[in-house]
């Protein structure tokens, strides 16, 4: 009796887990050819649950409407595209794993995503080996494209697979020391980070910029992502007599930083990289993120003329997730692949050749088009020739751009 | 120096939400010696159970209404979860081997983080929870931000209610006789079973009103927000004993201070700067977990384990 309920039981619970996590995966139909012609399936990886999700969903969905709009304008002829989204959970091991199941996928031929430098990192490999291109809207650690040894001058790029349509952090953190320094006038600058790829290198850019720049460092201090309470390190911060924070890491942890930052009094803005630049950071730090700066890649999405059909589609399909962010540069990067295929399918009579993988790649590395939000072109090391950035700050409760400029130091 | 009233001041108010989720682990463990890895969940679901409550509500509601009711809904959320996992997943398993209900409570706890991310709107990372409007209030040097007036208050009101409950009343009485020995109470002519699924319940509302300390303290919850809470709640009444009901508020204080504390200081001992910092805290918190059971497995005001073992 005792046996057979627990029987049930286990079976109950398997059977619920199995149900749960399928319905987190999202859409994730696989492809296949249809009747009609051939299908590509445009892979995306994002974490799309959990944390820093909003700005993953911006991902998927700016994917989506490219695509959309490749089958509607017959982009490729006889080619129907379609968005296959797997979710990485912003984990580098789950990430690889969707990176497998992308490559053994063969009507896959380019992956837009990841969202986060440390999941790229682990990614990077499976793809190069497979020969997919992969674009990641977003992506930001110089060393992903430039070789663990730019800093000190040796640019080495390891994966010719691997693009992306964001500039690096060594150009963002430097903007953003630049702008704390010499427009917001800041002398004093207490520095955290998240200890991630993303986070730490970016602080550590700032500080350094920061200081060859006139400015001290009034303490520094790592959290752990995830963190919900900061109550004794803004006890710190606030006894340091810093005029500004500067936070390397994502919005989920900087909203709630800056939220208790002022609630215990200490008005100093917290500035940012674009991994802060959300409207959730805003929605969930409330009345105390008000002031604080975020710096992000290419020019506001919003304010561009070549956009607004994209933010009008976005908004009509009432999407979740924060376009605002990256969802124009994933339209970009999808709309690069898109091409890619074109061109390779035109070379080839109008047909998918066999080795298409390896083509795309090669036309990718060619770009050479006018994006939503801006021109997409590719570098020697797969960065974006575009070096566009600009400095957010949250006026009456939403992000309004400051200053756009290219960034040449 | 000067910043020290208030470190203390900030691990209090952290480890008075540890103390009030951590009296659910032992009083379960304290009656049915289940370790019911489930109860972090339950805490979540207490916190969404009280924002759907706020979010029905007429838009403007002045929160000093919304709050006693958000109370309810949130401890009614969770008191309903715990005692179907007490009927459905723990009482079958009773008498089996001590793997299989916590295998079960691991299981259930996954099943129900999926569930809140399926189930509610916007599976965004987090939900923004509503706000004390007014404060922060300054006492001596220590600032009360407004989402820890509630912890404040409600910590030790609840803290003695239980005490008084458990010593006073006949179900409390019944309580701890069900807890030093299950079958001679069942002969005595207690319901144990009612008495079991009483401890789920109480645990539950415990679970609930932390819920509210966490959303009004953080102004969000979010459906994984059980996890990390639960873990250091379970360590909170290990440290004060597990099955002791004060040790569990007393270690969930001890473990809010300690966190704090290590924070604060740690990192201007000279030669210790990499392992001060906020990231390290739960690292410190655990290495005191680990000197205390080296020192007093028992845990600071535990009895029970040994003759339990």
């Amino acid at each position: 009796m005792r046996h057979r309920s627990l029987l049930v039981l286990s079976i109950a619970l398997t059977g619920a887990l199995t149900v749960t996590a399928c319905g987190s995966r999202g859409a994730s139909k696989s492809g296949g050819d249809s009747a009609a012609g051939t299908t590509v399936t445009i892979g995306v990886d994002a974490p799309l649950s959990g944390e820093n999700s909003a700005t993953g969903l911006g991902i998927q969905y700016g994917v989506q409407i490219a695509v959309d709009d490749a089958n509607k304008n017959k982009t490729v002829p006889g080619v129907t595209f379609k968005v296959k989204a797997l979710d990485d959970q912003a984990q580098p091991a789950t990430g690889q794993q969707n990176a497998t199941s992308l490559v053994a996928d063969s009507s896959v031929l380019g992956v837009v995503g990841p969202l986060n430098s440390g999941v790229a990192q682990s990614m990077q490999q499976v793809f190069e080996t497979a020969n997919l291109v992969e674009i990641s809207p977003s992506n930001t650690n110089p060393a992903l494209t430039q070789g663990p040894n730019w800093a000190a001058g040796t640019k080495v790029r390891g994966y010719k697979t691997y693009f992306r349509t964001a500039t690096t952090d060594a150009l963002q953190g430097a903007y953003a020391a630049q702008y704390a320094s010499g427009t917001a006038k800041k002398k004093n600058a207490f520095v955290v980070d998240d200890k991630q790829t993303y986070g730490a290198g970016l602080a550590g850019i700032f500080k350094d910029s920061f200081t060859k720049d006139g400015g001290a460092i009034a303490g520094t201090d790592h959290v752990s992502t995830g963190d919900k309470d900061f109550s004794t390190l803004v006890t710190k911060i606030k006894a340091s007599g810093a005029d500004m924070l500067y936070y390397g890491g994502q919005y989920d942890e900087a909203s709630l930083l800056s939220k208790q930052l002022k609630a215990a009094g200490d008005a100093i803005p917290l500035m940012g990289g674009d991994g802060i630049f959300s409207a959730t950071y805003i929605s969930v730090g409330g009345a105390g993120t008000e002031g604080d700066l975020a710096t992000s890649v290419g020019s506001p999405v919003d304010g561009l003329a070549t956009a607004q059909d994209f933010i009008a589609k976005y908004k009509a399909a009432k999407y979740p997730g924060d376009y605002g962010t990256y969802g124009g540069y994933s339209y970009d990067a999808a709309t690069a692949i898109i091409k890619a295929v074109g061109s390779v399918a035109a070379a080839n009579g109008g047909k998918i050749p066999s080795d298409a993988r390896a083509k795309v790649v090669d036309g990718v590395q060619k770009s050479d088009f006018d994006g939503i939000a801006g021109h997409v072109s590719f570098d020697a090391f797969g960065d974006t020739t575009n070096k566009q950035l600009t400095v957010y700050q949250v006026t009456g409760g939403k992000w309004v751009s400051v200053k756009t400029g290219a960034f040449n130091g | 120096m000067h910043t020290l009233p208030q470190q203390l001041a900030n691990g209090l108010f952290l480890g008075s939400t540890y103390g009030l989720i951590a009296i659910g682990y032992t009083m379960v463990y304290g009656i049915v010696q289940l370790i019911n890895f489930a109860h972090g969940e339950i805490f979540m679901t207490g916190g969404f159970g009280a924002l759907t409550v706020y979010l029905v509500l007429p838009h403007g509601t002045s929160l000093w209404l919304a709050l006693p009711l958000m109370l309810v809904g949130g401890a009614a959320t969770s008191v309903l979860i715990a005692l179907g996992a007490e009927r459905f997943a723990y009482r079958p398993l009773r008498g089996a081997p001590r793997l299989a209900p916590l295998i079960a409570a691991i299981g259930l706890s996954l099943a129900l983080q999926q569930a809140v991310h399926n189930l509610y709107p916007q599976a965004t990372s987090a939900r923004v929870f509503p706000q004390i409007p007014s404060g922060p209030w300054h006492l001596g040097g220590v600032d009360i931000q407004s989402g820890d007036l509630f912890t404040v208050i409600a910590a030790p009101i609840c803290m003695v209610v239980l005490a008084l409950f458990v010593r006073k009343s006949r179900t409390g009485r019944a309580m701890q006789a069900t807890a030093q020995d299950s079958d001679t109470a069942q002969l005595m002519g207690i319901d144990t079973n009612r008495i079991i699924a009483t401890a789920f319940a109480i645990g539950a509302v415990f679970a609930a009103v932390a819920a509210i300390c966490y959303g009004l303290r953080y102004g969000q919850v979010s459906y994984d927000m059980g996890f990390e809470a639960g873990l250091k709640a379970f360590t909170a009444a290990v440290l004060g004993g597990i099955g002791n009901i004060y040790g569990a508020m007393l270690g969930g204080l001890v473990l809010g201070l300690a966190e704090a504390l290590a924070t604060a200081y740690i990192a201007d001992i000279p030669g210790m700067h990499q392992l001060g910092g906020q990231a390290w805290s739960p690292v410190w918190a655990f290495v005191l977990l680990i000197l205390v059971l080296l020192l007093r497995p028992q845990g600071l005001l535990g009895e029970r384990v040994a003759d339990r073992a």
